[in-house]
């Protein structure tokens, strides 16, 4: 009896919701942003929202004339929250893009939600191989990268650098396989170890197992792949380990501007002059880049994370697709052409789009380095690629 | 097989079991002792990091921060057993759960509050921050031989002082039973509330030990008090001794687990699929032990001879 009140109970509230839903006009344009906001890894999304927000203020709240609303949501670090976040997103708000995404497995799990419900799709950092290739589609586009280039970049340089012997670290999970597929693909030496370490809400922080297997191993070199918090716990524990002398790292992703503030409090001088890969770097000569870098700095007093430049593109990238349709929101077409072209400033300098809507772009060898303030902070050493494209647009039937 | 490695990981997996033991310990008590079941217990983990993270950077002493971190995380475990716990000892299991989980909420608030949501790093004093040759040329750190030396210590002395004095036979007393030692005059309650301070400090404790190798980081104690629980119900619940010899077992078996499975599993299954399975079930291996456990002895290794 009490269930069927509940059920009956239930459906009345959920009809009642549908029949005071908001009439939604076309005066604003909305924008889910799907990120991290609380757990460990909240203070990469805490970066992120930084700056969308900033990038909001810069274009004065407006595309071609509309107010600009952003609607933020914590996916908990976990693909099944995410999931229902933007589910929430494109059914109940009614958002024209949904954006965001730090993770890998929470964008694949909720790539369907928001293409089945006709809206776009932007990854402002997650680039899983399978919506590069297989599973592209029409209104899915993306602000960063294909998971294997950063690494094909680090593989290159590893070459270059003369290593014979690596030893490879990564988190277990969809990210860290294609992390560790992209450096495989480009290094010629032989890989003598590889751990794939437990990851998620309770991913395994503590690597004293995996590091003295890297000692034992006879590696000349080691990469590793550990986002946000699990990256300055690996440096430090590295540096305990002793292994700064004996095996130089390499990183992707790992050393970052929310990890380098950390580790230089607790003068962890290991990790200066350390080398990774990137597309972008705070100290790349752009206009718009200046402007981002300067204006973040001055607002939070820290340098902004490449999680942060790609969220702050991903605005300007909405903008150019909004008003290349005059602020029609209806027009998909146009504003697909319009995002197609890349037609917009973007912080990393001019790129373009492959077949599957990832971007065709530069990728710099940075070091770790001190700024005139004395803060660390990284600097562009050369350019490892000129207009990469990642290796699964092949795979994708556009 | 190389045996400076397996030394080494040998001292790993010992280390990580010294660990789970301060957090399992002051768990197993309060489960076993006030059958309380305290799922906040890994909030105290998580205040010991941040407070002792807090002083050392202060102060630049990570001796004073320790010194600091162990009354704090004891006074808080004192004012939550007093506010909130003692209410809920006549309460059922499920009430104490809700209960309890709403307070590591509370807890990750105040933290995210106070301290921000990016964490708090802190070096290593110079001293701990080298590595030893051990007998065998095995390169060791110093801090985490230093964790091994501490955590062993911690678990005598509290040996010592469950078997040996007053309080200890007090506490076994209260455990069997808690009417009759009221009757002999006893504050039962003030007994309780002394053992879950005792508690919380043992995985402040834990959680200030953490810190200097991973961070202090909000929810850090969630994580980790999953596989305490693991441990306490291998040990047998209520009991230290178990609590010990489970908390041993565990951290040997998954860092063992991390280090030669990959190799072991190459010699039966095809490169590949090695490197695919073996992360997947070196991180299972310690739920396998316990479902086992459960299925051959539900009562645990080494269940308390009370009741």
């Amino acid at each position: 009896m009490r269930n069927k009140l509940a059920i009956a109970l239930g459906l009345t509230t959920c009809l009642l919701a549908l029949a005071f839903h908001p009439a939604q006009g076309a005066d604003k344009v909305k924008i889910g942003f799907v990120t991290t906001l609380t757990t460990g890894a909240g203070v990469i999304g805490r970066d992120m929202k930084d700056a969308v927000d900033l990038a909001v203020e810069h274009i004065g709240g407006k595309m071609a004339g509309l107010d600009v609303e952003i609607l933020y949501e914590d996916d908990g670090f976990k693909p099944e929250i995410g999931k229902q976040k933007a589910d929430k997103l494109v059914k109940s708000d009614d958002v024209d893009f949904v954006a965001g995404f730090i993770w890998s497995h929470v964008l694949l799990a909720s790539r369907k939600s928001v293409l089945d419900a006709g809206k776009f799709l932007i990854s402002s950092n997650a680039g899983p191989s399978q919506l590069a290739g297989k599973l592209c589609h029409e209104n899915f586009f993306s602000t960063s990268w294909q998971n294997d280039q950063t690494p094909m970049a680090m593989g290159e340089v590893l070459n270059r650098k003369g290593v014979n012997k690596l030893y490879v670290m990564a988190p277990n999970y969809a990210a860290g396989k294609n992390m560790v597929a992209g450096v495989e693909r480009t290094f010629a030496g032989e890989v003598v170890g590889k751990d794939m370490t437990k990851w998620g809400k309770d991913a395994q922080l503590d690597f004293s197992a995996e590091l003295a297997k890297a000692r034992a191993s006879g590696a000349d070199a080691i990469f590793v792949f550990y986002p946000g918090r699990a990256g300055s716990a690996f440096i430090k524990q590295y540096e305990q380990a002793g292994l700064v002398d004996e095996i130089p790292l390499y990183t992707v992703f790992t050393v970052d501007s929310i990890s380098l503030p950390l580790l230089q409090k607790a003068g962890l001088k290991g990790v200066l002059g350390s080398l990774m890969t990137q597309f972008w770097a705070p100290d790349l000569d752009f206009p718009q880049n200046h402007k981002f870098v300067s204006a973040f700095r001055e607002k939070h007093g820290r340098y902004p994370s490449f999680y942060a430049a790609q969220s702050y593109d991903t605005v300007f990238f909405i903008k150019s697709a909004v008003e290349a349709v005059d602020g029609n929101l209806e027009d998909m077409d146009g504003m697909r052409a319009a995002m197609a072209a890349a037609d917009y400033p973007s912080v990393r300098g001019p790129y373009t789009y492959g077949n599957n809507h990832l971007p065709i772009q530069n990728f710099y060898l940075r070091q770790v380095a001190e700024d005139e303030a004395g803060n660390w902070t990284t600097r562009v050493v050369e350019t490892v690629y000129t207009g990469h494209q990642d290796s699964y647009a092949s795979e994708c039937k556009m | 097989m190389d045996f400076t490695l397996v030394a080494a990981q040998f001292l790993n997996g010992l280390q990580l079991g010294v660990l789970l033991f301060l957090l399992a310990a002051g768990l197993t008590l309060v489960f076993g002792i006030m059958d309380c079941v305290n799922l906040a217990h890994g909030s105290l983990y998580m205040v010991g990091a941040f407070v002792c993270a807090t002083v050392t950077l202060a102060t630049g002493s990570f001796l004073l921060g320790v010194l600091a971190a162990l009354p704090a995380t004891f006074a808080i475990g004192v004012l939550v057993e007093v506010l909130v716990i003692r209410h809920l000892y006549q309460r059922d299991h499920l009430d104490q759960v809700l209960a309890t989980f709403g307070l590591i909420l509370v807890f990750d608030t105040l933290v995210h509050l106070i301290w921000g949501p990016e964490g708090l790093s802190f070096p290593l004093p110079q001293s701990l921050n080298g590595q030893v040759v051990l007998p065998g040329n095995v390169v060791f750190p110093v801090y985490r031989l230093l964790i091994i030396a501490g955590g062993l210590a911690v678990a005598l002395a509290m040996w010592i002082v469950i078997t040996r004095t007053r309080t200890g036979m007090l506490v076994r007393a209260g455990a069997s039973n808690p009417r009759l030692v009221n009757a002999l005059g006893i504050n039962i309650r003030a007994l309780f509330t002394l053992v879950f301070g005792a508690g919380a400090a043992l995985a402040g404790l834990a959680g200030l030990l953490i810190a200097p190798i991973t961070e202090a980081s909000i929810g850090m104690g969630n994580e980790i008090l999953i596989v305490a629980f693991v441990v306490i119900i291998i040990g047998g619940i209520g009991s230290v001794r178990g609590a010990f010899i489970a908390a041993i077992i565990v951290g040997l078996i998954d860092t063992l687990g991390r280090s030669f499975l990959d190799g072991a599993m190459k010699l039966v299954l095809s490169n590949q699929a090695a490197e695919t399975a073996a992360p997947a079930v070196s991180a299972m291996l310690i739920y396998i032990l316990m479902a086992a456990i459960l299925y051959f002895r539900p009562q645990g290794l080494f269940p308390p001879r009370v009741r």
